[in-house]
């Protein structure tokens, strides 16, 4: 079949759940009231609080939840087949991405743009914000192995790429200071720093960059060797004010989504390329884990993603101009990763028959598919460039490029936020009620997270130790398991917003059936993929993923219980009206 | 409407949708660090000792204001201390 026709068909579905489940959301479940007034307008303070134009604000939200993370899901969800991994990206967009966004926004706003974090304390009770904190500390520690996993078999399979990447890192800080010190448009300066990145490309594939030698010399794999780099880095970098890099290098980076997306879709309706792989892979070989459950953890975001709910109530909702800009922002955002995830799709079922790769060789099983994945988006990505007159390997590099690029940056802010969740862990278990540290191993563990090398050193290890599990450090099983986990903790995540957007509905006396649907399959696909995981990992003795595994399990339970405890509550108290003034 | 207008709104559509998150980065970060410069100023107004208090001292009836709007801030809509600010 055209990958064309596919990607109309999936547009098409998605414009009709902006048009007609967005709407039913916006007037009957969340009740949007522009008489309202928005905290962007009650606690404007021009840096933080600030009215925001709604289109604008898509752009900020879109680019910031959009990153790595829905290319290699779908990237490796393909393996069952292109009709499931499509399917499970559409109506998760469309039934449980949009109502989580959207109503994530909404919540926040009507309590003073509060993130998701305090909201579970104050919407469903004091223990949950424990269990908040427990489930984005694993969130965090498995985002920054998976991707330096992902960044390492990138370096190593596209040694074109390391120049562009190194080189990136100066030129934004370059044009930082640039555009900091002058109060011009940054159009240009803009324009000139992506065009300087890309010419990086020509030199890169001229002088590849591959780390054999000195990772022989020290007696270990080239991509240990740069998983170790990484951490390194990321150690380094976290530690950096956010405006000097990590801001200016997220800023080209929102660039690039916007590229990236158009050479796909671009570069798909020149070259009509037909999608190769089969509509639903029947020649699985043994050893593959089923599709139910574990393809909706391995695509997690580009379905629904509970990241999403940390940046809708972590900072859009602060910019929010009028409440019914929530629905253009939230629920479009979530059509816009949707529309990210069937891009990867299509990259790694159609786009890589145009560099000349057999799916069926690239897919041969489920450890080639996973540890590959992004090496398969990138020649598909290639593949789409080729029909737009970019050399085939120059194409290669680009992709290389812009993902590295997104899950570099993923690292930097994940390294980041971990330190700030051990800090808090640190102040739960450590602090008496009088601020003093506790006796003990708690106020041991609270003064050492109160030092900022001591706390980067734990949010690094941790990480660096489950990347350079064995077999973690190669494109091999092992990546595929992270990966899975790294899956049920995003949809924890997002099963704990769930959880408050529906409680929160309950209390006003609406239908929470939207929201309640998408949490109930995510739960159990969770807590089923947890235990077969659980099951196989203890079976093989891997007494490193197998305890995580069970940690996350009970994470998992802990939820379960508190979301039908809340949502009980919540059905007996009498409906209440809003509780923000206007 | 001329190329050069037209060129305008490009600019300004861009530095919009790019430029004014990172901007506020920035502006966040000038905020924290003259919230801890100005507190520091004022270690002696919390009866704290001020090692560099000699000085600055000359500095601090120029900052008066925004010392009052950084405890205003804090969450104290006065400062308790007498013969500060308020």
């Amino acid at each position: 079949m055209p990958a064309i026709v596919v990607l109309v068909v999936v547009l098409g579905v998605f414009y009709l759940g902006w048009r007609y489940y967005s709407l039913y959301l916006a007037e009957r479940v969340y009740v949007l009231d522009d008489g309202r007034r928005t905290p962007a307008h009650a606690l404007t303070d021009g840096i933080d609080y600030v009215p925001t134009n709604k289109h604008v604000l898509f752009g900020h939200h879109f680019t910031s939840v959009a990153g790595a993370a829905p290319i290699v899901g779908p990237a490796i969800a393909v393996f069952w087949g292109w009709v499931p991994a499509l399917v499970w990206v559409v109506l998760g967009t469309v039934f449980a991405a949009g109502v989580h966004d959207f109503g994530s926004i909404v919540v926040s706003v009507r309590n003073r743009a509060e993130n998701i974090g305090t909201l579970t304390r104050t919407i469903i009770n004091t223990r949950s914000r424990t269990l908040f904190l427990l489930i984005i500390f694993f969130l965090l520690t498995l985002v920054n192995a998976v991707f330096a996993v992902v960044i390492g078999n990138l370096f190593v399979a596209n040694p074109g790429a390391v120049i562009p990447i190194v080189l990136e890192i100066p030129l934004a800080i370059a044009i930082g200071a640039y555009i900091h010190r002058t109060r011009t448009s940054a159009l240009v300066p803009s324009l000139v720093g992506v065009a300087i990145l890309y010419a990086l490309i020509l030199v890169g594939n001229a002088y590849p960059i591959e780390l054999d030698g000195m990772a022989e010399a020290v007696g270990v794999g080239p991509r240990t060797l740069w998983i170790v780099l990484l951490f390194a880095y990321a150690f380094v970098a976290s530690r950096i004010p956010v405006w000097i890099l990590l801001q200016p290098r997220d800023y080209i980076n929102s660039h690039q989504l916007f590229i990236a997306l158009g050479v796909i879709f671009l570069g798909l309706l020149v070259g009509f390329d037909r999608i190769v792989a089969p509509a639903i892979n029947t020649g699985l070989p043994e050893g593959t884990p089923n599709f139910f459950p574990f393809l909706f953890v391995t695509v997690a975001c580009g379905a629904i993603s509970g990241f999403h709910s940390l940046v809708a109530s972590g900072t859009t909702s602060k910019q929010l101009d009028r409440e019914s800009d929530a629905r253009h922002v939230g629920y479009l955002g979530a059509l816009g990763e949707g529309s990210l995830a069937t891009g990867a799709i299509l990259a790694t079922t159609a786009g890589i028959a145009a560099v000349g790769m057999d799916w069926r060789e690239t897919y041969p099983d489920f450890a080639t598919a996973a540890g590959g994945a992004v090496g398969n988006f990138v020649a598909g990505i290639a593949g789409f460039a080729s029909h737009l007159g970019v050399p085939e390997d120059l194409g290669r590099i680009f992709a290389a490029v812009v993902v590295i690029s997104f899950a570099a940056t993923t690292m930097d802010t994940g390294v980041r936020l971990q330190r700030y969740i051990i800090q808090e862990i640190g102040e739960m278990v450590g602090a008496r009620p009088d601020g003093t540290d506790r006796a003990g191993a708690g106020g041991t563990f609270r003064r050492a997270t109160r030092n900022l090398t001591a706390v980067t050193a734990m949010a690094v290890i941790v990480p660096l130790g489950l990347a350079l599990a064995p077999g973690g450090g190669d494109a091999g099983f092992a990546f595929g398991r992270l990966w899975t986990l790294f899956g049920t903790t995003n949809q924890l995540t997002a099963g704990l917003a769930l959880a408050v957007i529906a409680v929160y509905v309950t209390r006003r006396g609406r239908n929470p059936i939207a929201q309640l649907v998408p949490l109930v399959f995510l739960l159990t696909m969770t807590t089923w993929a947890l235990i077969l995981n659980l099951v196989d990992f203890v079976q093989e003795g891997d007494w490193l993923l197998a305890p995580l595994d069970l940690i996350i399990l009970v994470l998992a339970g802990w939820l379960i219980v508190e979301a039908a405890l809340a949502l009980q509550r919540a059905r007996k108290e009498t409906a209440i009206e809003e509780d923000v003034p206007r | 409407v001329t190329l050069r207008s037209a060129w305008r709104r490009v600019e300004s559509w861009h530095d919009e949708l790019f430029v004014t998150k990172w901007r506020s980065a920035l502006q966040r970060e000038a905020g924290r660090q003259e919230e801890a410069f100005v507190a520091i100023l004022y270690l002696s107004a919390f009866g704290i000792d001020d090692p560099s208090g000699f000085a600055t001292l000359e500095l601090t009836p120029e900052l008066v204001d925004s010392f009052h709007r950084w405890h205003r801030q804090q969450g104290l809509d006065r400062f308790p201390a007498t013969g500060v600010c308020c």
